[in-house]
């Protein structure tokens, strides 16, 4: 708490004015599709009222981060508003942890109750009520009504791509802390070079992941229809991957923030908060690969 | 550089008043102007919310069909229960909390005064998206505020996807509106004021923020499954691709629950800062009272299946849940002993906020109490989906969080306006409103325990009576809350000179600064002693 500093405040600003529209034209446009391809409906307004509003988005918040980026850089923030700053990013990801923890919960809820009780486990089985001769096993890749979802070939193991997906994943985390080490010592290039190759290294992971996507969908039958356990593993390693691909936008812009030579060795809460971030997909990972996949 | 801040805020801060024009209210990154912002759109979602209420009322008035189709009943039923929660209750207490937390720290604004403007003009945008289902095809969502699959996903109109949409954009609402609460407090506080000599509002808000940055992803989480469901094939929440709707419940009640203390701990705050005030005595067991808002929203993660005794919870999961529900009677009884001991041989006088927030510690009770009825396992399964249900939960919001947010606005009206509001019409809206909702919710306790089921659109003839008089209560509750719009904008254009304290028993630091309260307050922090 700092008694000879006054806490910025900062002026009147458009931006979440900007936002606000920009938000309600997105998601308002993507329901419109949603609901508009659900009943065979014409989707081209839908669509461009979609992409008005994800352009308004991108808009809203470069400017946005283009406002703070000059205000840091014309000394308006004190060390106290550096504490807001991390308060905020800390809080951020405690919600997106929150937002994981719920999907696991289910996992862990369809895995131990959900499917045991259809096949019949407990006082509660319900197996013979509703479709006789279900066997419940996990993964599960025999439908109670097989009418209703496609059945998986099989699944993924663990020690194949999603091996290599964590080491990529482990190692982008280990050169981030190389290029964080190397920044905070004011060594710019080691500094550039170790992001650069995190980035590559994110970007790999990206590749692979699709390329899992396709050999789910292509080879094995695996898809988001294919009943809890296709959904499941599409649902968390879906939102992880959007996570990793928004943390590469992140880490990129870092890098370009570097290269025109901002951050300093003391001050850089932007690139911290990007570190953060990305530790944080890097950390769902890890558990993404042991209970989806492993156990 | 500490330099160049000090001259550019000075005069940024002292110099400036509010822009002109409508831009002021768009681009706006003042707390005060946000706050009011979030109080009055919550109070046009009330009066909204509470017109379809009033739809409700009026075709269960008497028994058969007179007003409205069953169907749209059901979106009555359902955009009733969503605009008060999420449009009416929730922003109003993040309104308070903007207006009043940085005045009570000693703080020049909200933490994160941009983000605070935009998490404000979000709730427009989502409750623009969610009313407009009212007018698609098929209707708005019929399947009651709970939005229980399968009801949602395979029964539920198209315009399922733009509630899920519009529950989106609440979220992140919320949660930024949370970062920038918790962020406030850690960060701003005065010199000296450190956190155990908080004011209660200021703690239950920080105890609030946290549970909404914990559950509203989980909300999140649970609309987005139900999305897919709908429109992806998935079967998360279907049972023929081995998935199961009683995980939506799982998954809904562990938003729900810490849900229902986010829309009441803010409550507490405010009656625990107005009590004191008109008892002319500190607040008695101010140490019990952090304590116990921690204690409720530690517990509040552990109780969710309370809500779901009868979806066929294996017996275990049956006593664990109800035992640690009863748990949470402990530290709200630790809140009402307090209160009660607070009045205890204080030099009493009964304003209107003080008359809002005495029937708040009396019907808050009433509706606790019937919780813990309905927390007993085996007894719930005959008040489960009742009437009685209704009456629990309508006990703990309108006289707990409603009642709590008059008080509130009694409370600082003086404050925020510079004018003294009517104490003659104010009384009057308390004892309307009193009499109104007790003639409204009370008699939903009888007809629910002789098995009224809530979300009917008809009933049988034996419930009759009690149902009109319920209705009758329900318009009078209604019609009075024209008149509180009366009374605010009555004292904002005028009225008796409010001093800076109105309030002699009143505590804090908001009562330091001048009423009306300058645009910017606090530039320099005050040093608490």
């Amino acid at each position: 708490m700092s008694t000879d500093q006054s806490y910025y405040v900062p002026d009147q600003s458009k931006w979440p004015i900007v936002g606000s529209v920009g938000m309600f034209l997105m998601l308002g446009g993507l329901a419109a599709v949603m609901v508009n391809s659900a009943e065979s409906d014409p989707t081209t307004t839908a669509w461009v009222v979609f992409t008005l509003g994800t352009l308004t988005m991108i808009y809203m918040i470069t400017g946005w981060l283009r406002d703070v980026i000059n205000e840091s850089h014309a000394g308006l923030y004190d060390a106290q508003m550096d504490r807001s700053f991390r308060q905020g990013m800390g809080w951020f990801i405690f919600s997106e942890v929150a937002f994981f923890m719920a999907l696991f919960g289910a996992l862990f809820y369809v895995r131990f109750f959900a499917v045991p009780w259809l096949g019949g486990e407990g006082a509660k089985g319900s197996a013979n009520m509703l479709w006789e001769g279900f066997e419940a096993q996990w993964p599960l890749i025999n439908m109670p009504d097989p009418s209703q979802f496609r059945t998986p070939e099989y699944v993924f193991g663990p020690w194949g791509l999603a091996l290599v997906n964590t080491a990529l994943l482990v190692t982008s985390s280990i050169t981030l802390t190389f290029s964080h080490h190397a920044l905070k010592k004011d060594h710019r290039k080691p500094a550039i070079l170790w992001l650069a190759a995190t980035i590559a290294l994110a970007v790999i992971f990206l590749g692979c992941q699709a390329y899992e996507y396709y050999e789910a969908y292509a080879h094995l039958n695996l898809t988001l229809e294919s009943g809890i356990f296709g959904s499941m593993f599409f649902l968390m390693t879906g939102f992880h991957g959007i996570h990793v691909i928004l943390g590469t936008i992140i880490l990129a812009v870092l890098l370009g923030r570097l290269l025109k030579g901002h951050f300093t060795g003391e001050k850089h809460f932007g690139y911290e908060a990007g570190a953060w971030y990305w530790h944080f997909v890097d950390v769902v990972w890890i558990a993404l690969f042991v209970v989806v996949y492993v156990l | 550089m500490s330099a160049v801040t000090d001259t550019h805020a000075a005069d940024h801060h002292d110099a400036h008043g509010p822009a002109k024009g409508f831009t002021r209210w768009l681009f706006t990154t003042n707390h005060k102007d946000i706050g009011a912002m979030y109080l009055i759109f919550s109070f046009a979602m009330f009066l909204l919310g509470g017109a379809m209420a009033m739809v409700i009322r009026a075709e269960l008035f008497q028994p058969g069909m007179q007003m409205v189709e069953p169907a749209f009943f059901n979106q009555m039923t359902t955009m009733h229960g969503l605009i008060m929660v999420f449009g009416a209750v929730m922003p109003a207490f993040v309104g308070l909390a903007n207006y009043m937390i940085p005045l009570m720290i000693g703080a020049p604004d909200m933490a994160l005064p941009r983000m605070n403007n935009w998490s404000f003009w979000l709730l427009p945008a989502a409750f623009l998206l969610l009313v407009s289902t009212l007018f698609m095809e098929g209707g708005a969502p019929n399947f009651g505020w709970t939005f229980y699959a399968p009801l949602s996903t395979e029964y539920g109109p198209p315009s399922t996807t733009y509630f899920i949409f519009a529950v989106h954009i609440m979220g992140i609402s919320s949660i930024m509106g949370a970062i920038n609460v918790i962020a406030t407090i850690i960060n701003l506080r005065a010199p000296g004021m450190t956190l155990m000599k908080m004011p209660l509002f200021v703690w239950t808000w920080l105890i609030t923020a946290f549970l909404l940055i914990a559950v509203m992803p989980v909300l999140a989480g649970v609309v987005t499954m139900m999305l897919m469901d709908i429109h992806f094939g998935t079967s998360f929440f279907n049972a023929a691709g081995g998935g199961d709707p009683v995980l939506f419940q799982h998954l809904f009640w562990f938003f729900g629950h810490p849900e229902v203390y986010i829309m009441i701990l803010p409550a507490f705050g405010i009656v625990s800062a107005i009590i004191p005030a008109f008892s002319r005595k500190r607040l008695f067991g101010y140490t019990s009272m952090v304590y116990a808002t921690g204690a409720i929203a530690v517990l509040s993660f552990f109780v969710w299946a309370h809500h779901m005794f009868v979806v066929g919870l294996p017996l275990q999961a049956e006593l664990f849940f109800m035992y640690a529900t009863m748990i949470i009677a402990v530290p709200t009884g630790v809140k009402i002993f307090n209160w009660i001991s607070t009045m205890f041989r204080g030099s009493l006088s009964f304003e209107t906020p003080m008359l809002f927030a005495v029937a708040f510690v009396i019907l808050f009770t009433v509706g606790g109490l019937s919780g813990v009825m309905l927390a007993i396992a085996p007894a719930d399964f005959q008040y489960h989906d009742t009437y009685f249900v209704v009456a629990h939960f309508h006990y703990v919001l309108v006289p707990g969080a409603i009642f709590g947010i008059f008080a509130a606005v009694y409370y600082w009206l003086p404050k925020w306006t510079g004018h003294m509001y009517n104490e003659m019409l104010g009384k009057t809206h308390f004892w309307m409103s009193f009499i109104g909702m007790n003639l409204a919710f009370f008699p939903m306790h009888f007809v629910g325990l002789a098995g009224m089921p809530r979300r009917y659109a008809d009933y049988p003839l034996q419930f009759a009576n009690f149902n009109m008089i319920s209705s009758i209560g329900a318009f009078m509750f209604g019609v009075t809350q024209l008149l509180l719009l009366y009374i605010v904008i009555k004292t904002i254009r005028g009225g008796k000179k409010a001093p800076a304290k109105p309030w002699d028993g009143a505590e804090g630091l908001e009562w330091d600064l001048p009423s009306p309260l300058p645009y910017h307050t606090f530039a320099k922090p005050p040093t608490v002693q």
